[in-house]
């Protein structure tokens, strides 16, 4: 029955000192689609993302991944999914195709099987001919297209995506969610995304769930929500389930850093 | 054991690719080495000690190979700030085998940087005594890259960014490395002094490194190694420990 939810979490909850970030949330994602999760900054959505992707305990509830717990076996989860992260996470000091060489042996991906997996992985988002090239030389766009290639090098059945197309332009944006959609059509995969860009997910999602003050406030079809709220556009509709106000969200210590490595002439 | 190689060859790659870093932390040791001893070694040889360059020089070489080290662990830091640490930690892959590969290349790195100093020791003026106990040399240096690896592990795994990091090298790195006998000798010392350098494990690598190279040990080589590699393995344990616990 549940064989095709490839995604299920019950109950999942998680606080931090007496600060509910995410309130029992429920949901099931089915294998094969386009899974929108949006909501306000500081709503829990990078919580619940956190969570998924075994980087943070829950405080209580369940999580399947493909039929793994991510908490009693965290490894085996990890190969399920593939992750691109809000922020980069690529090895600036290293070519495009020594990240992907190093993210292949870390997955245990077979060593007869790199070269052709990396080339043809690389291929696909557009990098090939600048595998020698170093990360840190790549624009925001590469760099997202480049992840994106990385975390498909284990043929993960689930693939996480906290904002891909945050800070990009049209094209790349375009480009990105061309590659993402022809993923799940030629190899079943199935996206799990969030993003502030709400025509982005009326147009690829095929499910898109509300999050605000960590509960899921509505779930449905773009279709669908649209209709609930009797809303235009999915942007008019998620503003009317959300609120105007704005969420602030504190500076944290990656964005001191970043002023600190600006300061070391690291970046 | 590919997982632990692909993350050593890393921590070399790296090295070789920041020339500016290599020169850099050449600097500071190699400073030390002519302002003290060239400056200290006329009074050295008054107060019948005999050659300082050649007392000093494996203190320099220790100092060099901590520092590096220091920093290697330490880059957890930089990975965390550019990311590259999630990918890490997402991986599947139990996390003692990332420290282990870390810890390898860094040590590594730091051994190199050791070598370079000691090459530099040699046009210098410095002399290996006895030939035949290199390999004991070798194995004090790495030991010594080892402890400070585990110690930059354990605190860029416990600070979160650079803030920390001038009181971390005043109050926990300056210290070891003054109150270790590396640039004075320690037959002589008692009291408070004589008690922080016998627990600071640093003294035992620089004793032993000094040992093997020029001047005897004033603890013994066994012990020396013995005091030195459990503080390593310690520490290392502990680093592994703490670098469990991140959460991103």
């Amino acid at each position: 029955m549940t064989s095709d939810k490839i995604i299920v979490v019950k109950n999942l909850v998680k606080t931090f000192k007496d600060f509910r970030a995410v309130d029992d949330i429920s949901f099931d994602v089915q294998g094969g689609s386009i899974f929108g999760f949006l909501g306000p900054n500081g709503a829990g959505k990078t919580t619940t993302i956190k969570m998924l992707t075994t980087t943070l305990p829950p405080t209580s509830g369940t999580i399947l991944l493909d039929g793994n717990d991510p908490q009693k076996a965290p490894l085996v989860a990890r190969r399920s999914f593939g992750i691109v992260f809000q922020d980069p996470s690529l090895d600036g000091d290293m070519t495009a195709r020594e990240n992907m060489k190093l993210h292949a042996v870390m997955y245990g991906v077979p060593h007869a099987e790199h070269p052709a997996r990396i080339e043809a992985a690389l291929k696909f988002v557009g990098l090939w001919d600048r595998r020698e090239s170093f990360a840190k030389t790549f624009s925001g766009g590469m760099k997202r297209r480049l992840e994106i290639a990385r975390a498909l090098l284990h043929t993960p059945r689930i693939l996480f995506l906290d904002e891909p197309t945050l800070g990009l332009d049209p094209q790349t944006r375009n480009h990105i969610w061309e590659y993402i959609q022809t993923l799940v059509r030629e190899r079943n995969m199935t996206v799990f995304f969030t993003t502030h860009y709400m025509d982005e997910a009326d147009r690829v999602a095929d499910e898109i769930a509300i999050i605000d003050g960590g509960r899921i406030i509505t779930r449905g079809s773009p279709a669908a929500l649209k209709q609930n709220a009797g809303a235009a556009s999915l942007e008019e509709a998620f503003i009317s389930l959300t609120g105007h106000a704005i969420r602030d969200e504190q500076a944290s210590a990656k964005d001191r850093m970043r002023v600190m490595g600006r300061l070391w002439g690291k970046t | 054991m590919s997982i632990i190689y692909i993350l050593w060859l890393r921590q070399l790659k790296r090295y070789v690719r920041s020339r500016a870093r290599i020169f850099a932390s050449l600097a500071q040791p190699l400073l030390f080495l002519f302002a003290m001893g060239f400056g200290f070694g006329p009074t050295y040889a008054r107060a019948g000690n005999g050659n300082y360059i050649e007392f000093l020089a494996p203190g320099i070489v220790a100092m060099a190979i901590l520092f590096t080290a220091m920093f290697s662990g330490i880059e957890i830091l930089w990975d965390r700030q550019f990311g590259f640490l999630k990918e890490m930690l997402v991986a599947p892959v139990p996390r003692i085998y990332i420290v282990l590969g870390r810890t390898l290349g860094g040590a590594t790195v730091a051994v190199i940087q050791g070598l370079i100093v000691f090459t530099v020791c040699t046009i210098a003026g410095f002399r290996i005594q006895n030939y035949a106990l290199i390999p004991v040399a070798a194995a004090f240096m790495f030991l010594i890259a080892m402890l400070f690896t585990a110690i930059g592990t354990i605190v860029g795994s416990l600070i979160e960014d650079m803030q920390a990091f001038p009181l971390i090298m005043n109050f926990l790195v300056m210290p070891m490395f003054f109150f270790s006998g590396a640039i004075f000798p320690v037959g002589n010392l008692t009291g408070l002094l004589h008690v922080i350098l016998r627990l600071n494990p640093l003294t035992y690598g620089v004793d032993g490194l000094r040992g093997a190279l020029s001047h005897g040990f004033a603890f013994g080589m066994a012990p020396d190694l013995l005091l030195l590699g459990i503080a390593a393995f310690s520490l290392l344990a502990i680093g592994t420990y703490f670098f469990s616990r991140i959460q991103v």
